[in-house]
């Protein structure tokens, strides 16, 4: 049986409008103006055990608010969630006993308190036996290099550092499912890396259930096999990185280095999208013409040096496809 | 258990490492003491009706409130104030932990890790400069300790009913102190009660309040006498128990509710 299971999920705010400036700050005190907001309108999704998956989408478009929903702190105003078997909010102590939960924009770690303390006070809190924690601390130090961090207070932390002890903090009771919100939002590269290879680990070695929302699409690049798409509440898509690629466009582009910088390049199959010097950005769609034809046709009449194929970027595809909605979706 | 042990013991920790913090506190314990002292020493000599309470009684009333002030005051939790705003609460939400009793403990610990600290010099300075003895009696003193442990919880219970309207209000500047106002009035941590009007006084006995500040303290003087310790110990107990229940009650249907501030 999947490991969670969201069916139909709708949420939505309720927001005090207020109207700009001070006659307007005095009216709203007289009368508020409230807007409702769709946080989420009937999304649904399954997720199986040992999967990690990538949830995108641009900002307000519910990622974090289903993130809430699962891990039991928001209560949905209509649908169904199950997660380990549980729902959520109704079980929210048994729930969260199971459940690893990162904000990559708050801290879990205790300000004042050296990070060993932090953990300490974790596993008192998770109830974890003593030779358990043991285990799991030694392996999160070193997993993720904290053994220099462990007596600094959180306070004094830099953010690659706080976002790697609160990954450790998050897993000192073994939870079998893990989710990430924006777990590398303002990291740096290295970081970054060192962010995506322990989550990689943590789900290949370890089987752990992984969703991971960000905006940083190398990380989805990276690690997740299986994106959701959400964009106005609702997924967009669900399946592989190619499929959503192939949702978009199958285009591909070709890049040339010729000897000459000045020759003109014509195909009937593909367009010049951008040009530097002897750098050349052709764009060809692979199913009116293989890579290979279309190589082999430019390369007999021009002298190449070096030449490549690549995917639309990630990023394009992405805006693509929120564009795309936007234009069709009815508002 | 041991989790709330935990909670409770870090955070105590945590504030006794604030050195300067309880410096200037107890600098303003006894600053506003000294005034108070002034007024009814001013009030005692302009007035020649006979009085509830005794000048000294009263000198010692006013010392006991301020060396016990940070262990009975109701408060805003500071703490949870700043998880609400933040929206650092989801953090407590994600505990496997009943949040009521979270915030309970952390609502004790924030009153006695200060208390330890402020009690003996407050105390202390009363004693050199002020003639402040101990209780009268063995009785009235262990009817006090006993009282003030009841006190201790009974503000938990007040301030964290507090701390969960700010679930509904967020910014806890404007309804929040109103009510910290009254409730110390009601308390007689402003005046104490014997000196309010004669038809207040049935209110005052009625109320949660007095079970806070008056109570205890005028057991400590003898005021009460220590035979009458037994029914003041269950006024206390018997609201601590309703107002953790509808603390309790309230808290369910405000995490509910809840809406999570920030992304």
């Amino acid at each position: 049986m999947s490991q969670i299971i969201v069916e139909n999920l709708v949420k939505t705010y309720r927001i005090a409008e207020r109207r700009p400036g001070l006659l307007g700050a005095l009216r709203g005190v007289l009368h508020r103006h409230y807007r409702t907001i769709r946080a989420l309108n009937g999304v649904s999704f399954s997720i199986e055990p040992g999967e990690l998956v990538g949830y995108i989408g641009p900002n307000g478009a519910g990622k974090s608010t289903t993130v809430k929903v699962l891990s039991g702190i928001l209560v949905p105003d209509a649908g169904r969630c199950q997660v380990l078997g549980r729902v959520p909010w109704k079980d929210r102590i048994e729930h969260v006993r199971r459940i690893g939960v990162v904000f990559g924009q708050r801290t879990q770690l205790w300000w004042d308190l050296p990070v060993i303390e932090s953990f300490e006070l974790l596993r008192d809190i998770y109830k974890v036996s003593q030779a358990d924690y043991a285990c799991r601390r030694d392996e999160l130090i070193a997993l993720l290099d904290l053994a220099p961090l462990l007596d600094v207070p959180v306070r004094q932390l830099s953010l690659g550092q706080r976002m790697r002890c609160d990954l450790a903090a998050s897993l000192l009771h073994a939870p079998q499912v893990l989710f990430l919100d924006e777990p590398t939002i303002g990291l740096d590269a290295i970081s970054k890396l060192a962010v995506r290879d322990f989550v990689r680990r943590l789900n290949q070695e370890r089987g752990v259930t992984v969703i991971l929302t960000t905006h940083d699409m190398d990380d989805i690049e990276a690690l997740c096999t299986r994106v959701l798409v959400i964009g106005q509440g609702t997924i967009l898509l669900d399946g592989t990185l190619e499929a959503l690629r192939a949702a978009v466009s199958a285009e591909r582009r070709l890049i040339i280095d010729l000897v000459e910088e000045r020759a003109e390049i014509t195909d009937p199959d593909a367009q010049v999208v951008q040009r530097n010097g002897h750098r050349v950005h052709l764009r060809f769609d692979p199913q009116r013409v293989p890579a290979a034809a279309l190589i082999s046709r430019i390369t007999a009449r021009h002298a190449v040096r070096d030449l490549f194929v690549e995917n639309l970027p990630i990023e394009e595809v992405v805006a693509r496809l929120y564009q795309g909605e936007e234009k069709c979706a009815p508002t | 258990m041991r989790a709330y042990l935990s909670v409770f013991s870090a955070r105590f920790c945590m504030l006794l490492q604030y050195r300067a913090a309880v410096v200037t506190d107890i600098a303003a314990e006894v600053f506003s003491g000294l005034i108070q002292v002034m007024i009814f020493a001013a009030f005692f000599a302009a007035s020649d009706t006979p009085q509830p309470m005794t000048y000294a009684g009263v000198v010692t009333y006013v010392w006991v409130r301020q060396a016990l002030l940070s262990l009975i005051a109701v408060t805003l939790d500071g703490d949870i104030h700043s998880l609400v705003r933040s929206g650092n609460i989801t953090y407590e939400l994600l505990r496997p932990l009943d949040l009521y009793t979270l915030w309970y403990t952390r609502s004790l610990a924030q009153r006695l890790a200060p208390a330890l600290l402020h009690l003996v010099p407050v105390f202390g300075f009363a004693a050199l400069f002020f003639d402040l003895g101990p209780p009268p009696t063995w009785a009235g003193a262990l009817a006090w300790v006993a009282s003030t442990l009841c006190a201790l919880l009974l503000a938990a219970a007040v301030s964290c009913l507090l701390s969960i309207s700010l679930l509904w209000t967020i910014s806890g500047s404007g309804m929040e102190f109103l009510v910290i106002g009254v409730i110390s009035v009601l308390s007689g941590a402003v005046v104490p009660l014997p000196f309010f009007p004669e038809w207040v006084q049935p209110i005052l006995q009625a109320l949660p309040f007095r079970g806070l500040v008056d109570l205890p303290i005028r057991l400590y003087t003898g005021h009460i006498p220590p035979a009458e310790a037994l029914p003041v110990l269950a006024h206390q107990l018997g609201w601590v128990a309703a107002l953790v229940l509808l603390g309790r009650w309230i808290f369910s249907r405000g995490t509910r509710r809840i809406v999570i501030q920030g992304g």
